[in-house]
């Protein structure tokens, strides 16, 4: 048995050396650019300068809007997951059908058609001004951005939710029920910390793209507002400069393995709690 | 009463959800029908922008390249995927730990980040084009069909292979008919997840491209200032429908299956 297992693991021999050509010697190569200079002479100015003003702004700003979309996603999520389990096709696929139809539309020209819906004399604001309401305007603000990102990234929220949830042993609940627990009760002290490995993933995947993704940035603000995704495009497409614009990209990757450790220890914390 | 209250409410905020999620998308089919090249101007009725579609080989390229790539990117990361899920399942704990955070750092990294990673890596010893978006896209794939496929790999029966081979098959006649079977519904899922993954993304590809080539995202992207063609509108809604078809017809497939799975099991308790 075990040699049968040995020789198994000669299988992944391929995405070995994938893994260590295409993951790992990357993640080298763009932090060796990120600590040198244009003469390649070792220096952290290329990481440190996320500390300059504006990209801190850009970085604060970003987090900002992370944090609001992932939010917002949970808190959309789980009534859309406890009303579809509700349903007696809730196992059919439905809910998988109606999150991933949308992604197949190509993400950019989705935000241009938010765009025409947000912007001042778009299809809202003739909706809002057809009942009598004016000077509502959320075009090219932090709003509309979050729209974009919560728009893009709410399916990868609710799908591992869902499947945590309907995982749920119906007996439990059940049982719960008929000991008497009140409706409250039985989300928040069965259904709740049993999806707790969904949210998790859900949140990972909301929250690092949210913080980047400045293509969203570029076209539902306007231009003005800036995410960090945003700055290190620039350093790349227009300024050429790389080994800034390295030297961001891993400031960045610090910050996101800083806070989803931060995420990952109080997840493991709360499962220890709930059982 | 106030379940009857309840269920309307619940149902009533799926149809919410369903509207924001569906607004835009059927804002682009409209646009697909409209006789103006103005995105803000109600022109009439037309469908001329689905002939035009024919003859637009910009379009036409851009489309072949992006589902050849798809097509590519998925298969070759089913093979090695499928083939590193067997292999880190039956590693010892601590390199299949290993394996297992190496797998996680594309999907944990800002695509961003990875995207110029690659590129700076890549220009190194090849041009960029479309291999080198090719090997992008197979790098972030792999993890998706890793991950859909050990779930299958921790819980398929390892006895029925070993029984196949004690009774005279050879092992690569008792790998594909015994052992895989036992895989292909994460290999499905995996293959299918990675298909769209690569379909969907543009970051990644807009870093590694380099000149000559172009995705749909991409193209699109660099036409938002020019003004966005309206024969991509008539594309994007025709890929929507018959991805909606496609969808409607799968998910009718596996959920007769899943239930004869279930009843199978039922009859184990009776």
């Amino acid at each position: 048995m075990d040699k049968v297992m040995n020789r198994r693991s000669v299988l992944s021999g391929p995405y070995v050396v994938w893994a260590l050509g295409f993951t790992v010697i990357p993640l080298i190569v763009i932090i060796k650019y990120a600590i040198s200079d244009r003469t390649g002479a070792f220096t952290l100015s290329n990481i440190l300068a996320i500390f300059d003003p504006v990209n801190l702004k850009a970085l604060i700003f970003s987090l900002e809007i992370a944090i609001g979309c992932t939010v917002v996603c949970i808190l959309l999520a789980y009534p859309l997951v406890l009303a579809i389990s509700r349903l007696k096709f809730a196992r059919s696929g439905f809910m998988l059908v109606i999150l991933i139809l949308p992604m197949w539309m190509n993400f950019i020209l989705k935000l241009l058609a938010w765009q025409m819906i947000l912007s001042s004399n778009g299809i809202l604001n003739m909706i809002i001004r057809a009942a009598g309401i004016t000077g509502f305007d959320i075009s090219n603000t932090p709003i509309s951005i979050m729209i974009g990102v919560i728009y893009e990234y709410f399916p990868y929220m609710v799908l591992p939710v869902f499947d945590a949830v309907i995982a749920i042993d119906a007996d439990v609940i059940e049982a719960a029920r008929d000991l008497g627990a009140k409706k409250g009760t039985v989300f928040w002290k069965i259904i709740f910390p049993l999806s707790l490995p969904g949210l998790m993933s859900g949140i990972t995947m909301v929250f690092v793209p949210s913080m980047t993704s400045f293509v969203t940035a570029d076209i539902l603000g306007g231009g003005k507002l800036q995410l960090v995704g945003n700055i290190i495009e620039q350093e790349f497409i227009q300024s050429m400069n790389w080994n800034l614009g390295a030297g961001l990209s891993v400031a960045l990757m610090i910050f996101i393995l800083i806070s989803m450790t931060f995420t990952v220890k109080k997840d493991e914390r709360e499962e220890e709690e709930a059982w | 009463m106030v379940e009857k209250l309840k269920s309307l409410l619940s149902r009533f905020y799926i149809l919410i959800i369903i509207l924001f999620l569906y607004s835009p998308i059927a804002v682009l089919i409209i646009l697909s029908f409209n006789d103006s090249r103005s995105r803000v101007v109600w022109g009439g009725f037309t469908i001329r922008w689905y002939a035009a579609l024919l003859h637009n080989s910009q379009i036409r390229v851009a489309l072949g390249t992006t589902f050849l790539l798809a097509f590519l990117s998925a298969f070759i990361s089913l093979v090695i995927g499928t083939a590193a899920a067997l292999g880190i399942a039956s590693m010892k704990k601590r390199s299949h730990k290993l394996m297992m955070m190496i797998t996680n750092i594309p999907m944990l990294n800002a695509d961003i980040v990875t995207g110029i990673a690659l590129m700076l890596w890549i220009i190194q010893f090849m041009p960029l084009g479309f291999g080198s978006v090719l090997i992008a896209h197979i790098t972030f794939n792999i993890p998706y069909v890793i991950l859909a496929v050990m779930p299958k790999v921790k819980t398929m029966n390892i006895s029925i292979y070993n029984a196949g081979r004690d009774l005279g098959a050879g092992p690569l006649r008792a790998f594909f008919e015994l052992m895989l079977p036992q895989l292909s519904g994460g290999m499905i899922s995996g293959f299918f997840m990675a298909f769209t993954m690569s379909m969907d993304d543009f970051v990644i590809t807009y870093f590694t491209k380099g000149a000559g080539v172009n995705t749909l995202s991409t193209m699109i992207y660099g036409e938002i200032k020019k003004g966005i063609k309206p024969e991509i509108y008539a594309l994007s809604t025709m890929i929507f429908v018959l991805v909606l078809v496609i969808l409607m017809i799968m998910n009718n497939m596996p959920a007769k299956e899943k239930r004869k799975g279930e009843e199978e099991r039922g009859n184990v308790y009776d």
